[in-house]
């Protein structure tokens, strides 16, 4: 076990340190994941850096992350494992003569024709790594069920090859975006976490963390500004990463004060759609107000 | 299972009286101390509905004595994050959390004969007039601050200044509001009031809801006090239970909800794409492709599997007695439009008009439906649905085009006014449709009352209640299942 991983607050620390603030449940479900060798189940809307965190804990541990980006359709060749189909053949063919079929048989499902995906490559590696299944919500429910032997007792079963049981221990991390019911089975072998957009004095010194120059009044107001086009009804309400993206923005074009003229020049790093935007000029532009004083000289473009 | 985590230090040994615990009161062989709370604190939350499953509380106790569990924060998240598995869960637990260990530490309490000195009220004198308006401004800087400790201190001092004024009405509820008043704490700006922070500013809503609840829990705990034994307990009512929203009440949620549904039905209308269950080699193709390799099939093509789309017809009621439901129904229909390309939908109140065009072209549904409240020629002269003229009218507009592997789908109370509700032209419509399904936005419990004639019209169709967005959820799952799967 790693060093970082002593107690709760040694798993804060190291988050902090690789750059990713972590509120108290999760670091402490991170350091019971890590103890109790449960994966952890992450939920929350899009952008509150549910895929950092295990980016973050990878870097932390110093372990490979080993990413498996889940879609519609995605299957065990894709997730687990493949025969080498050309291969195989090619060794039948280069044989054809002489050998017997058992011998061809067990040559050719051996492990030198096995295509490692992810999750084999995962368990089979020496070094203990961070796996990441990332939006498992997109899947089917019948691959779900295929990860429940992996994610209980760190093993995969292939029928020609026997059990291949994990040689260390991964950190295991799902994220979900709660767009499907996940199964009872699956929950029940997690730890679950819940993550939300950051309260406003967190994300306050997330931004502080990411855009260190930024004045500390803006800084207060952006974050004020972003908690309250979160409030509205949007499409695509900003993220964590957004709000960043916006600072560094601001940053760069000097701003001196967030007045409305600035949020409209500058809109288009935390909304992303049309209808969006509109909303946003029309209740929080007008709450800002027009520039205080005349404003000397544009920002930079 | 993990060794039993010891006692605290600082708390006596527990006597075996109190043991016999909190709801169970008839229980035989009590266990011993954080183990036993634990476990009914997990019967407790099976009680409420959550799977609790023993393997979640082994979870719990393989995690307990690893993290410093005398801290309360910790304790609670850990317990949360093995035993509550879903946000709406998480809901449950906080509060069942908070319940429970309240009532626990009460029930030590009183067993044991610990009073708070000081604060009770009754004995003391007339020391020191607490001022309101300071009283008010440390509660808004406290409740902008996050500070819990300070706020409970505030509404202890709050509860002891107005106690004695005048001596409560006993209700916990109605105290809580008399003194939130009293204080003229508010969450909406006040401009008529002076220009004072408190005062004249808002509060933030989750803030004063906070204070609330610890005023609410002070005053239960000197009412424990005062008579000496707990209230019974009582299960969460169905409003606490609930996600914050009367799904149709609101829509910000209804869009969330919709939003989802979106997706899911994206994700099922191609989830066999992927899999190679179904799929078939295709011979000519891949004889086609061994060319290249000299006459071996090493690339074998299959033949795509095309997913199935049905092809839907919705007939959405607009009238005023669905009038709450039918903003919900109208999202819903945009929603499919988004996912189902052939899709016809009609609005009707007695007599029905499409609306297909209006949703094809507008994305947006805020706009969309504003222009079906405007325009979309709804024709409306009693403001009755008239479901019989509807059928009529519909068949006659669709008839050519209903065959088996056609959808309908009617959204709408069955409330005919006393109009002839035409089950014969029904029956025809769904007798030429491949499906059709009814969603109802009332209760069950008041289908077939007064006018609803639902009862004659659900041999023909499936029908579904559909008031919350799970119910909403049950029928997409219906909708786009396999068809074997629903065969009627």
């Amino acid at each position: 076990m790693a060093a970082e991983l002593a107690s709760a607050e040694s798993v804060a620390q190291g988050l902090r340190e690789v750059g990713y603030l972590a509120d108290a449940p999760t670091a402490l479900v991170s350091y019971l994941a890590a103890q109790l060798g449960k994966p952890i189940l992450v939920e929350g809307p899009a952008g509150v850096g549910k895929t950092q965190l295990a980016k973050s804990l990878a870097q932390m541990t110093g372990r490979t992350l080993v990413r498996l980006q889940c879609y519609e359709g995605l299957d065990e060749a894709k997730a687990l494992y493949e025969w080498n189909y050309r291969k195989q053949l090619l060794r039948i063919q280069a044989e054809a003569e002489g050998a017997g079929w058992s011998a061809v048989q067990d040559d050719i499902f051996g492990s030198e024709f096995l295509l490692e995906r992810p999750l084999l490559s995962a368990i089979s590696s020496p070094d203990p790594v961070v796996l990441l299944i990332d939006e498992i919500d997109k899947t089917d429910q019948e691959f779900e069920a295929m990860l429940l032997e992996l994610l209980s007792d760190f093993q995969i079963t292939i029928p020609e090859l026997g059990r291949i049981e994990a040689s260390s221990m991964p950190l295991v991390l799902l994220t979900s975006n709660n767009s499907r019911e996940l199964t009872e089975a699956l929950k029940r072998r997690c730890l679950y976490l819940w993550l939300d957009y950051p309260e406003l004095e967190h994300e306050l010194e997330i931004v502080r963390l990411h855009a260190p120059g930024l004045d500390e009044a803006i800084r207060r107001r952006l974050v004020e500004i972003v908690a309250m086009i979160r409030d509205l009804d949007l499409k695509k309400p900003p993220s964590i990463a957004e709000s960043i993206d916006w600072a560094r923005a601001l940053l760069l074009l000097g701003a001196r004060d967030l007045d409305e003229r600035t949020l409209r020049e500058t809109m288009s790093v935390i909304v992303k759609h049309r209808t969006d935007m509109d909303l946003v000029a029309e209740r929080v532009g007008v709450k800002l107000g027009p520039p205080q004083e005349a404003p000397d000289g544009a920002p930079a473009a | 299972m993990a060794p039993p985590p010891p006692e605290p230090p600082r708390r006596p040994p527990v006597p075996a009286s109190r043991r016999a615990a909190l709801f169970s009161a008839d229980r035989e062989q009590p266990v011993e101390g954080l183990v036993a709370h634990v476990l009914e604190f997990g019967e407790e939350l099976r009680g409420e509905g959550l799977a609790v499953g023993t393997s979640e509380l082994l979870d719990a106790f393989a995690a307990l004595p690893r993290v410093p569990w005398h801290e309360q924060a910790t304790f609670r998240e850990t317990l949360a994050t093995t035993l509550a598995k879903s946000p709406e869960d998480r809901r449950l637990f906080d509060q069942v959390f908070d319940r429970f260990f309240f009532r626990a530490s009460e029930l030590a309490a009183v067993e044991e004969g610990v009073r708070e000195g000081g604060m009770t009220g009754d004995t003391q004198g007339g020391g020191g007039e607490v001022d309101v308006d300071d009283l008010r401004r440390q509660i808004a800087a406290m409740i902008a601050a996050g500070d819990e400790d300070a706020l409970r201190d505030l509404a202890r001092l709050a509860i002891h200044a107005f106690g004695r004024m005048g001596d409560g009405s006993g209700v916990v509820g109605v105290d809580v509001q008399r003194i939130r008043r009293r204080l003229e704490l508010r969450a909406e700006p006040q401009s008529e009031q002076p220009q004072e922070p408190p005062r004249h500013d808002a509060l933030p809503h989750a803030g004063l809801r906070r204070f609330e609840q610890l005023l609410r829990e002070e005053l239960e705990r000197r009412q424990i006090e005062r008579t000496g034994t707990l209230p019974p307990a009582r299960p969460l009512n169905d409003l606490s239970r609930a996600l914050p929203s009367g799904p149709l009440a609101d829509l910000a949620n209804v869009h969330r909800v919709v939003a989802q549904l979106k997706r899911r039905l994206k994700t099922q209308g191609l989830e066999q794409r992927g899999s190679r269950r179904h799929a078939h080699v295709d011979v000519r193709r891949t004889m086609r492709a061994s060319l290249e390799t000299g006459g071996v099939p090493v690339v074998l093509k299959y033949r795509p599997v095309r997913p199935r789309r049905p092809e839907i017809f919705v007939l959405c009621d607009v009238s005023t007695s669905v009038t709450s439901a039918s903003v919900f129904f109208l999202s819903v229909l945009h929603a499919l439009h988004d996912s189902f390309r052939r899709m016809r939908s009609f609005v009707f109140i007695e007599r029905i008009s499409e609306v297909t065009e209006v949703f094809q072209h507008e994305r947006d549904f805020k706009a969309a439906s504003a222009v079906i409240g405007r325009d979309a020629g709804v024709a409306d002269i009693s403001g009755y649905t008239d479901y019989g003229r509807v059928w009529r009218e519909f068949l006659e507009q669709v008839e050519d085009e209903l065959h088996p592997r056609a959808t309908v789908i009617v959204l709408g109370d069955a409330r005919t006014n006393g109009r002839d509700p035409a089950v014969g032209v029904f029956g025809q419509i769904a007798a030429r449709a491949g499906r059709t399904y009814w969603l109802n936005p009332e209760p069950r419990l008041y289908w077939n009352y007064g006018d609803s004639v639902i009862g004659t019209y659900a041999p023909y169709c499936e029908t579904f209640e559909c008031w919350t967005t799970a119910q909403l959820e049950d029928f997409v799952k219906a909708l786009t299942a396999p068809r074997a799967a629903t065969g009627r």
